[in-house]
């Protein structure tokens, strides 16, 4: 546990790619087995504890901590884990007499999935005591199940791909068939034993991925060389159909990290399963479609995320694929082939489908840029039509382009449309998280309209980002300098007409929402300028975003990402 | 006679009426009493000034012979009388010549603390803890999760990464003031007898310790424009300097910074730095609560930092406490300082 402590905190502290793939395959290679392979399943989120949770940790500290001070200091620090390997209290000279030696890392996997519910807190408080600070927080952080060190999956698999000279495609395609603490796989890649071929059934293959369009390089692409497509405001999701040797049809959907989310669709895999005109790996969309209409994001994030999947939320919200690429088919690989190809190979396949849960996603027909420039502003007439309101831009790909996995130059771009800008009006802030804890970086903004003592600001959205480390620290001083009321960790902050600070904020959309005062909820808001020369009463009113609502978008909506 | 009546909250900061006199005032006044050097506490511009000889010579070394109108030196321990009112300054332990100022009026005894510490310091005298009715307390720290470790182990995860990383030179952010004499006094007590270089804004102050009898062994200057790579040497610099075009001479160095605020880890990510020492001149949390103990105060008033929560802890102890809200040594005074800081002495880098 010590060495793999260590390692987190260094991590933590290492802002350089290549520095971390260092410091991991430095880790892989020099720690043994199980060790090191639990050690990949945290960095890779594959672990799990059913049953500690962050409340078991919070009941913990409670019994040793004053209630007040711990909300005070978990305040500041923005980070439960860390506040609490922080406050932990040494444990007392007199207590049990002997200095346990700190666990490993597989005793920790192990004591966590093998020890009783009841006996977990105990187990855990002996841990916590024989650990230092560091210690603790790496335990902590694992079982709270956010590491949060800046060290996505992907690049853990291309550090242990780095201990065999891999590509780290090799170790993606197998990742699915294995299991941690992963021994065959550390074998192979040290040359002890043969690769673990065969453990996989309809692999996940790393997605391609798009830049966004530079205006100075569009300049000098040419239309000729590229397809367009709508943009969708879904989610990526890869669906891989395959025919066991016994004959029995698989279906696997992942998400565009690899994580197996078949699960959380059981209506689409069902459907999958039955389209025996299909066996491969699609690329594509996963929308929610009614009424032959795509609904948007925010009605999709009403199937996402949910822990029960039950009828009534597949038939309220039927999960719906748009496809537009075709990796494999059969027992061959499509990937090497030009775009074009692909895609006559795959408008194919869609005809032969018979569900009607996977759909095409439709090329947009341009000759010049000016034409694709009108049909981005105007998606509703360029062939989208109900379906306008699910599209937040096109995507160009080349004709000839391979499916290269990962974000290759100069092959796919996203154009984006403009985001909606209005200037607010900071009304709250809180301490953040992470990041940007101990700083005020949670803004919650308002809206002007009139009230029934004149006019007034209505709270329209929270923003935390968009904003750099220099801006931070002077809204960061406005409001300490600015306060004129505290609610808990919530500084309401001066916002008179004349006296108050103006937010500039860029949003993607509006839906109407029963959850927020105003009645409308922001879509992806973000500090997008910092007005300090705007008096407050000059930003906008309230009006201004009724007017941007969608024309039947009368969803209830639960507000923001999660 | 009530402790309010003998020191009062004016914009000017603490004030004693029935000496007139203001005790760190952030904006000029006629007579002041200075705790210690830090910019946002010895200001520039006041009538008379009383603090102790390393203080006045700190300000006088910052801001020019100058600095005040007329300027009177004390010695720890000693009396002084300000009309009814008698001051005492003594030893804080924070940087040289930080003082405690004790305030004896009316039969009642109030301690300003200014800022302070309680761990060991070779380049200043230690903290002494006074008996008093009123304690007036910093709480930079002010939080359970700020306990300091061991400073001389902090030393050790800087002197382990030199042999680490032997062709990276080692840039150490530390305020000019205090804690880059500490840092580099510690580096010797640990037996580090190399070379330690200096960034423009550290000569003056590093100079001055010297002149005023603490030993810091071979301090050099990086040259202007150098090209040396300066592989494996500890460079100390101010914090702002870490990311600052300067920093780019060198090429693949290691940042660390040593401070208290290296604690909590979001606070090193958000300064880009790899090597966090938890080295601090503030007291820490457990510091704050047992220097509040030994004084036996019944009354503690809280100036600045995370009073909130030291306060609640004054209160469950049974002592009546105050928070002050004092604004203009900064909410984060470490940052305030650091900025402060290399405004003052940048012009010589």
């Amino acid at each position: 546990m010590n060495d793999f402590a260590e390692l987190l905190d260094r991590l933590a502290f290492e802002p350089r790619r290549n520095a971390k793939l260092r410091l991991m395959e430095d880790f892989f290679r020099t720690t043994p087995d199980p060790e090191r392979g639990y050690a990949l399943a945290a960095l890779t989120g594959g672990l799990s504890f059913r049953n500690a949770k962050p409340g078991l940790v919070r009941a913990l500290i409670a019994e040793r901590t004053d209630p007040v001070l711990f909300a005070l200091s978990y305040d500041y620090v923005g980070d439960l884990s860390e506040t609490v390997a922080l406050m932990w209290p040494a444990p007392s000279q007199a207590g049990t007499g002997h200095n346990a030696s700190p666990p490993r890392l597989a005793d920790v996997v192990e004591g966590l999935s093998m020890t009783a519910k009841t006996e977990l807190p105990g187990l855990l408080a002996r841990w916590l005591d024989a650990l230092d600070e560091t210690g603790r927080w790496a335990l902590l952080k694992l079982i709270t199940g956010a590491l949060r060190i800046g060290v996505s999956a992907r690049l853990a698999k291309t550090a242990v791909a780095g201990l065999g000279g891999v590509d780290p495609n090799a170790v993606e395609e197998l990742w699915h068939g294995l299991t941690p603490p992963y021994e065959p796989l550390f074998a192979w890649l040290e040359g002890r034993a043969e690769r673990p071929e065969g453990l996989v059934v309809a692999p996940f293959r790393p997605p391609m991925l798009s830049h966004p369009l530079d205006e100075e390089e569009f300049s000098r692409l040419d239309p000729a060389e590229f397809c367009a497509e709508w943009k969708w405001d879904g989610i990526r999701i890869e669906a891989v159909r395959e025919l066991t040797l016994e004959g029995r049809r698989i279906v696997r959907l992942y998400s565009r990290t690899g994580e197996d989310i078949t699960g959380s669709f059981p209506d689409l895999c069902e459907a999958l399963i039955a389209e025996d005109a299909f066996v491969g790996a699609l690329d594509g969309e996963l929308l929610v479609l009614r009424g032959g209409r795509v609904e948007s994001f925010n009605v999709l994030q009403q199937r996402l995320n949910r822990k029960a999947i039950t009828p009534r939320l597949m038939q309220e919200f039927p999960a719906h694929i748009r496809a537009y690429d075709l990796l494999g088919e059969g027992e061959e690989d499509l990937r090497p082939l030009p775009f074009a190809e692909r895609r006559r190979r795959l408008e194919a396949l869609v005809a032969r489908l018979a569900g009607g849960r996977v759909d095409l996603s439709p090329l947009v027909p341009f000759a010049s840029w000016e034409e694709l420039v009108a049909a981005r502003a105007r998606p509703e007439e360029a062939g989208a039509g109900i379906d306008a309101e699910a599209v937040e831009g096109v995507m160009l790909k080349r004709r000839d382009s391979p499916y290269v996995p990962g974000r290759p130059k100069g092959l796919w771009y996203k154009w984006k449309h403009d985001p909606h800008l209005v200037d607010t009006v900071l009304m709250y802030a809180q301490r953040g998280h992470g990041k940007r804890s101990s700083y005020y970086s949670d803004y919650t903004f308002g809206l002007w309209r009139s009230g029934p003592e004149g006019e007034e600001l209505v709270p329209v959205g929270k923003a935390y980002f968009g904003f750099t480390d220099e801006e931070l620290k002077e809204l960061d001083r406005f409001v300490r300098r600015e306060t004129v009321n505290r609610f808990g960790p919530v500084r309401e902050v001066v916002h008179t007409g004349e006296r108050g600070l103006v937010l500039e904020v860029a949003f993607e959309g509006v839906q109407q929402s029963t959850r927020h005062k105003s009645g409308v909820a922001m879509r992806f808001p973000r500090i997008s300028r910092i007005r300090w020369d705007k008096p407050p009463r000059e930003a906008d009113r309230l009006d201004y975003l009724a007017g941007l609502l969608p024309r039947e978008g009368t969803m209830k909506t639960r507000a923001g990402k999660t | 006679m009530q402790a309010r009546d003998i020191l009062s909250l004016t914009p000017a900061g603490l004030y004693c009426p029935l000496a007139d006199v203001h005790i760190d005032p952030l904006r000029p006044v006629p007579r002041a009493l200075i705790t210690h050097g830090h910019s946002d506490h010895a200001r520039a511009g006041h009538g008379a000034v009383l603090a102790t000889a390393e203080t006045l010579a700190i300000m006088a070394a910052r801001y020019g012979e100058g600095f005040c109108g007329t300027a009177q030196a004390v010695r720890y321990g000693e009396a002084v009388t300000l009309g009814p009112v008698r001051v005492t300054f003594l030893p804080a332990g924070h940087v040289l010549g930080s003082a405690q100022i004790l305030i004896e009026a009316g039969g009642l005894r109030i301690v300003v603390s200014g800022d302070y510490k309680r761990a060991s310091d070779p380049t200043c005298a230690p903290f002494e803890p006074v008996r008093c009715d009123v304690f007036i307390t910093e709480a930079t720290f002010g939080l359970p999760v700020f306990r300091h470790p061991d400073a001389a182990g902090e030393i050790d995860k800087l002197l382990h990464s030199l042999t680490l990383f032997p062709e990276r030179a080692h840039l150490l952010g530390a305020y000019p003031l205090g804690k880059a004499q500490r840092l580099v006094a510690l580096l010797r007590q640990r037996g580090y007898d190399r070379p330690v270089y200096l960034h423009g804004a550290m000569e003056r102050l590093m100079q001055l310790y010297g002149e005023l009898g603490i030993a810091l062994g071979d301090l050099r200057k990086v040259e202007p424009g150098g090209r040396e790579s300066l592989g494996g040497a500890v460079v100390l610099c101010p914090p702002g300097a870490l990311q600052d075009l300067w920093a780019r001479r060198f090429p693949d160095p290691v940042a660390a910074f040593a401070s208290g605020w290296m604690r909590v880890r979001a606070r090193a990510r958000q300064r880009g730095v790899e090597l966090p020492l938890v080295v601090s001149d503030h007291a820490g949390w457990d510091e704050l609560c047992a220097t509040i103990r030994e004084t036996g105060a019944g009354e503690v008033w809280v100036t600045h930092g995370e009073e909130e929560a030291l306060v609640h802890w004054c209160t469950r102890e049974g002592l009546a406490a105050r928070p002050l809200n004092m604004l203009g040594y900064g909410d984060d005074e470490a940052e305030a300082e650091a900025v402060a800081e290399e405004a003052v002495a940048e012009p010589s880098a």
